[in-house]
Formats: C-alpha cells, sequence, structure tokens
C-alpha cells in the first residue's frame, strides 16, 4: 500500500513536470505532434519506473535516482557558452560537420554545418519539423515506448539531432554532435531525441559525446533511432562522459534493412549510473550489425550495458564485442541478447563480454544470452571477468617497467581490440587519452 | 656477481628447490641442465622475481645486494635479464615504446639520461641487423602475431639493447631449428663480455655447441648434484642423466 503510494506520487510528481512543460509549449501544444507526446507519457505513467523486480532492471536499482526532484530543460534558463568554451570537448584532427546541443536543446550559434547537398539534412529536429516536416513522416510516431523512461523521452522531446542521408548519397565528412549538460544550480531533466536516417546506397559516419560543464546533478533521458535503408552504410559512436553525479539513460533503436552495414561504438566513461541500451532489428537479409563496447568505471559508479538484436531473417551477421574495466567501487552490468529466429537460417552471430576488475571491490554482473530457434546457424557466446594478466605483468616488470606503468600497459593491452575497430584513425588516441585520463592511469 | 646460498622454494606448498649452492662471477658462462621438472625454469623464475615462488629459505646476493629484497622490475633495473621461454603477448603496446620505456627506466636508475627517440632508434637498427630482427617487427605489438622463432630472437634483442649484467636464458633454444639457434647464439656471444655473465637454462645440449660454457651444473629434484666443465655437457649428451641420478642416489642412499 505504502509502495503504491509512493509510486504514485513519484508518476504524480513527474506529471507535475508535464504539465508546467506543455504550459510552456504555447500553441505547439495543439499539434500533432504534441498529441504523441501525451500519448507517450500516458505510457509512462501506467508503466512507471522500472523496479529491481522487472528482470531487465533487475541489476540497476533507481533508488538513488528517485530521491531527486529535476526540472525539464525547457523550464531553466538557458547556459551561455562561446566558441572557445566548447573546443575542449571535441574530437579533433579530422574534417566534420558539427551540431552543439545545449541542455537538450539546438545551438546553432555553436554548431557549423558544412555545405550539404540537396535533401541532406543535417540539424535540429525542431528545424526538420519547421522545414521539412514530409521526412518524418514515415518516421517519427513517437511510439518507442515500450520503456518507461523511453516513454519519457517522448513525452518531453523537444529536440535533438537530425541527420537524414538520401538515397545513393555519402556523407563523406563524420558528423560530429556535441551534447552539453548539467547547469550550476538546477537539476536539469535533459530529453534529446535524435534522428539518422540512410537512404538506399547512402553512408554516413555519426560521433556523438554526451559532456558536462557543471558537477551538478542532471538527467540525460536520450532516445536515438538509427534506419538504415538497403545497402546503407552507418557508423555510430557514442562516448558517454558525462559527469560521475549524473544520471545517463539512453535508448538507441537500429533499424535495418538488406544488405545495410550498421555498426555502433558504444564508448561509456562517466555518470554516477548510466544505462546504454541497444535494441537492433535485422529487418532483411545480408545484413551486417555489429556493436562494440567499451565501459570504465571508477568510484561508485553504475554502467549497465544492454543490447538485443534481433535476427528475423537468414544470412545476416552480427558480431559483438564488449570489454570494460571497473576499479575502487564500480559495479558494471552486461545484459546481451541475441535473438535467432525460426527463419534466420545461415545467421552468424558472435557475442563476447570481457571485464577486468582493478579492485577487491569492484563488480560485474554478466548475462550473454543467445536464443537459436533456427537450426542452421553459427553462433557463439561467451563472457569473462578476471584481473589483469599475472604473467605478462611478471614479463613487463622483468624489462624493469615499474608496476604503475605495467599496469597501464596491460589495460591498453586490454581494450586494444575495441580501440582498434574505430574506423576513424584520428580518434583512436584521443579515446586512448580519456580511457588513462578516466582510470587516472599513467597514459602511454 | 651471483651467490646464491642454500635456495629452497616451493610453489603452492610444493617444495622444488632444495637446497641451490651457486656462485656466478663476472665473465662466466653457467649452464644449468636437468630433466624435465627438476627445477631449472623454477630458478631462474625465482632469480628474476616471480611472485608464484615463494622462498622458503637460503639467501641470494647479486652485487652485494640482498636479491630476495628486490621486486622483479628493481631486479631488471639492477642488472638482471630474464629471456622467457614462453614470451608473453602484449597486444596495443608497440615494441619499440615498450622497449624504450623499459631501456630508459633502466638508465634512469642509473643515472643516465633518456635517450630520446630518434637516439633509441639509431641504436636499435644496428642491433637488429645483428640478431636479424625483421625491420617490421619493432613496429609490431610486443611478440603478438610473432612466430615462435620471432619471438625468442626478439628476447635476445631486447637482451643485446638492454645490456644487462647477468642475462638469464630460460630454455632460450626450444623450438628453435638449427638456423635461428645460431642467430640466438651469435646474439649471446656477441653480448658477452669480461663485465657480464649468462646462465643458461636448457634441457639439450645442442645449444652448448655454440654457447661455451665454462660450468655445466646438473639440477636434479632441486639441487645441483654434479658441476663440471664444457666436457660434462658432451658426456651428458652421450650418457643421458640416469648415470649420474644413479650416481647420486647412490649417495644418498649411502
Amino acid at each position: 500500500m505504502n509502495k503504491d503510494k509512493a509510486e504514485k506520487s513519484m508518476i504524480n510528481k513527474w506529471a507535475e513536470n508535464f504539465r508546467k512543460f506543455e504550459a510552456g509549449l504555447n500553441g505547439e501544444s495543439k499539434s500533432e505532434f504534441h498529441k504523441s507526446r501525451q500519448n507517450a507519457f500516458k505510457i509512462f505513467s501506467k508503466l512507471g519506473f522500472p523496479s529491481i523486480k522487472n528482470e531487465e532492471w533487475k541489476y540497476t536499482n533507481l533508488a538513488k535516482f528517485h530521491k531527486h526532484e529535476f526540472v525539464h530543460a525547457s523550464e531553466i534558463e538557458e547556459v551561455k557558452y562561446k566558441k572557445e568554451d566548447i573546443e575542449k570537448y571535441l574530437f579533433k584532427g579530422f574534417d566534420h560537420h558539427l551540431l552543439v546541443f545545449v541542455n537538450g536543446k539546438y545551438s546553432e550559434k555553436l554548431s557549423c554545418v558544412g555545405e550539404t547537398e540537396n535533401n541532406v539534412f543535417i540539424g535540429s529536429l525542431c528545424d526538420l519539423l519547421k522545414e521539412k516536416p514530409e521526412l518524418l513522416d514515415n518516421v517519427y510516431k513517437g511510439e518507442n515506448n515500450t520503456s518507461a523512461i523511453t516513454a519519457l523521452n517522448n513525452a518531453f522531446t523537444q529536440d535533438g539531432a537530425a541527420i537524414i542521408v538520401p538515397d545513393n548519397k555519402v556523407i563523406e565528412k563524420p558528423v560530429q554532435v556535441l551534447y552539453l549538460n548539467g547547469t550550476q544550480n538546477e537539476k536539469v531533466h535533459i530529453t534529446p531525441y535524435n534522428l539518422i536516417i540512410a537512404g538506399k546506397n547512402s553512408g554516413v559516419k555519426i560521433l556523438t559525446s554526451y559532456n558536462s560543464t557543471f558537477e551538478n546533478v542532471y538527467f540525460t533521458n536520450a532516445v536515438t533511432n538509427i534506419n538504415a535503408d538497403e545497402n546503407a552504410h552507418v557508423d555510430y559512436y557514442k562516448i558517454q562522459n558525462e559527469n560521475e553525479n549524473a544520471f545517463h539513460v539512453h535508448q538507441v533503436n537500429i533499424e535495418q534493412q538488406k544488405s545495410s552495414n550498421v555498426s555502433s561504438y558504444s564508448l561509456s566513461f562517466g555518470s554516477q549510473l548510466a544505462r546504454n541500451e541497444i535494441i537492433a532489428t535485422l529487418n532483411d537479409e545480408d545484413i551486417d550489425c555489429n556493436l562494440f563496447g567499451l565501459y570504465l568505471g571508477k568510484d561508485n559508479q553504475h554502467i549497465d550495458n544492454h543490447t538485443m538484436i534481433d535476427h528475423a531473417n537468414p544470412n545476416c551477421r552480427s558480431n559483438e564485442l564488449y570489454k570494460g574495466i571497473l576499479d575502487d567501487n564500480a559495479h558494471g552490468v552486461f545484459s546481451g541478447k541475441v535473438l535467432v529466429r525460426q527463419d534466420a537460417q545461415k545467421t552468424d552471430a558472435y557475442q563476447s563480454n570481457k571485464t577486468i576488475l582493478l579492485s577487491d571491490t569492484a563488480s560485474i554482473d554478466t548475462k550473454p544470452q543467445l536464443e537459436i530457434f533456427a537450426d542452421d546457424v553459427k553462433c557463439s557466446h561467451g563472457a569473462t571477468i578476471g584481473h589483469l594478466d599475472e604473467e605478462a605483468m611478471f614479463y613487463l616488470k622483468t624489462r624493469g617497467i615499474p608496476t604503475e606503468l605495467a599496469n597501464s600497459m596491460l589495460i591498453r593491452g586490454f581494450v586494444d581490440d575495441v580501440v582498434q575497430t574505430i574506423k576513424i584513425e584520428e580518434l583512436k588516441d584521443q579515446i586512448n587519452h580519456i580511457i588513462f585520463d578516466h582510470l587516472h592511469k599513467i597514459e602511454i | 656477481m651471483l651467490k646464491i646460498k642454500d635456495l629452497r622454494a616451493s610453489i603452492e606448498e610444493k617444495q622444488i628447490l632444495k637446497g641451490i649452492n651457486l656462485e656466478i662471477k663476472k665473465g662466466e658462462v653457467h649452464a644449468i641442465m636437468g630433466p624435465n621438472g627438476s627445477g631449472k625454469s623454477t630458478l631462474s623464475n625465482i632469480l628474476a622475481g616471480h611472485e608464484a615462488y615463494e622462498v622458503t629459505g637460503g639467501t641470494v646476493e647479486f652485487e652485494g645486494k640482498d636479491l630476495l629484497e628486490l621486486e622483479a622490475d628493481e631486479r631488471a633495473r639492477e642488472g638482471i635479464f630474464l629471456a622467457f621461454q614462453y614470451p608473453v603477448e602484449i597486444p596495443g603496446v608497440n615494441n619499440a615504446t615498450f622497449l624504450r620505456t623499459s631501456l630508459n627506466e633502466i638508465r634512469k636508475h642509473n643515472g643516465e639520461p633518456e635517450l630520446s627517440g630518434k637516439e633509441f632508434l639509431d641504436l636499435i637498427k644496428v642491433k637488429m641487423v645483428e640478431i636479424g630482427l625483421p625491420e617490421n617487427l619493432i613496429q609490431r605489438s610486443v611478440n603478438q602475431g610473432f612466430s615462435g622463432g620471432e619471438k625468442k630472437r626478439n628476447e635476445i634483442f631486447q637482451m643485446s639493447v638492454l645490456n644487462p649484467k647477468l642475462a638469464l636464458l630460460d630454455e632460450t633454444d626450444s623450438g628453435l631449428d638449427i638456423d635461428a639457434l645460431k642467430i640466438v647464439a651469435d646474439g649471446v656471444n656477441k653480448f658477452k663480455n669480461d663485465d657480464n655473465a649468462v646462465l643458461l637454462v636448457t634441457h639439450y645440449q645442442r645449444l652448448l655447441n655454440y654457447i661455451v660454457p665454462d660450468f655445466v651444473h646438473v639440477l636434479y629434484q632441486g639441487k645441483i648434484i654434479k658441476t663440471g666443465g664444457k666436457e660434462l655437457a658432451y658426456e651428458l649428451e652421450e650418457k643421458g642423466y640416469d648415470w649420474i641420478i644413479n650416481d647420486f642416489k647412490e649417495v644418498e642412499s649411502v
């Protein structure tokens, strides 16, 4: 009874936030788009936040999250940045288009999109709705509402990155999307809704990074939809580098059509609690789906990676490799499901999760799951948990290399196969730098 | 240079070394031979500072210092080098970066200035030709994807660059064909001078055709049961170990 009451008051709190959000929308609240928001909020209210009784949230407890009262980003005063302020958050060394979002809202001033051809759209969801709403007709249905937190994003959807690549067009320069999150005083609720649509025979590389400019608590509640049409090639990088007080919950939905190739790189460093969820649906034949991940945790961080690859059709390949290093009291969760449906003959599916624990108090719950209903497939999965290799450590020390430096070399060695999958060459060293910086280890 | 007195050691409660006495002087080459399981590799691992072994008695003095007090990396900086029987692969760490780090740690310890990238490359180029190490291996990850022979050659290459006072070679000859064996032996001979010393651990005599030892010790059940000159190695090649072991058993039973 008491528990129900508590849950109800929690939902009421968010309902109050939603009313304020609606009030701030003025005329827009009459639009079709807003109806989908209202619908999403209804779904959220019905589902409620997941508890640890929910199998998918068994190892990720939101109790600490519920202690905070958040204010939606639309309610707060805009945080102002100059171009030079954002320099240090950018990945450098390669030409790119740049989209910058401040607490989820597009900043035209800070962004820099180079010339593109007709029908290519690189910008914000708001502008897309204004300028080319027809591009959205078949995409945004406001219905990624299978989970409460995703529904919450859909209810509060305001803006996000929108990248639309028409058929037969390859965008050479990577699109860098920078999210600057948090404020000095408010606990802000940030709701980016990102859309990546790659047409037939198209290609695009997207490099997103979530960063904090303050140390205050906030809640990033993001959703990204990636649609790769026939023979499209999409590389999606996500670097989650929020501050260690932040809550970060992000669902990525990948829909792939025939012969498309999508590679996702999820590199998770920051947050007090991070939940990176990826759902990939392989809708036709001859599809390649690659999910690579790194997670680096220290102090009391909690990092949860949830992935699901749905093989519904024959002759597709999926390859998943997630590696993590956890220090101090950090807690990791890996839940990777590969579903091979009855019709999905000749599927090749590989999944591997490896974690190194640097302390006695760091821990990981790992749950690799392979469900196969077809009989002619090649599948494998596995998970390992261990410490840095003692024989390798001895080898390095017999060469006069001190323990601290030897540790760094072995860390570099451990993450190497994931780092090497990164296709933007200039990014590798910068990722390497973040790894050592985050773990407070000597960089090598 | 090295004085081992009554060294006893165990791993997981199992006694492996049961009282080793051995003295190695500057300029000497010693060979430790013996059947499998006699404790040969244990000895070289303990001298290099492997933490899995527990020293249960005895002393080891190296250049007047208590070696057993030092960690593996400190021993290396003092001038001990172990060429591994099975060199470890370290993906993601470039061979050149690794060796330069190693050399500079040792140089720092000796109060010498660290080498710049350029100075280091000049130094290793000569050594690489000497050891016959293909040039591309130096830019690859440490030992990753190296053939067995390349790994051993890389060990000898590291030894010649780091220039230790005492080199411990653990079964460096195993798995090498005769050409590779000659190259490795040649590397050791070039390294050898009046100020350093070599301890070879080997199962077979054939390496000793190319690296001529001053002393040969036979290790059996954790003890040195016979010591002789290089001719002892030939004798072992001809007659095997049994005659020495039998002599030893007779002495023991008396």
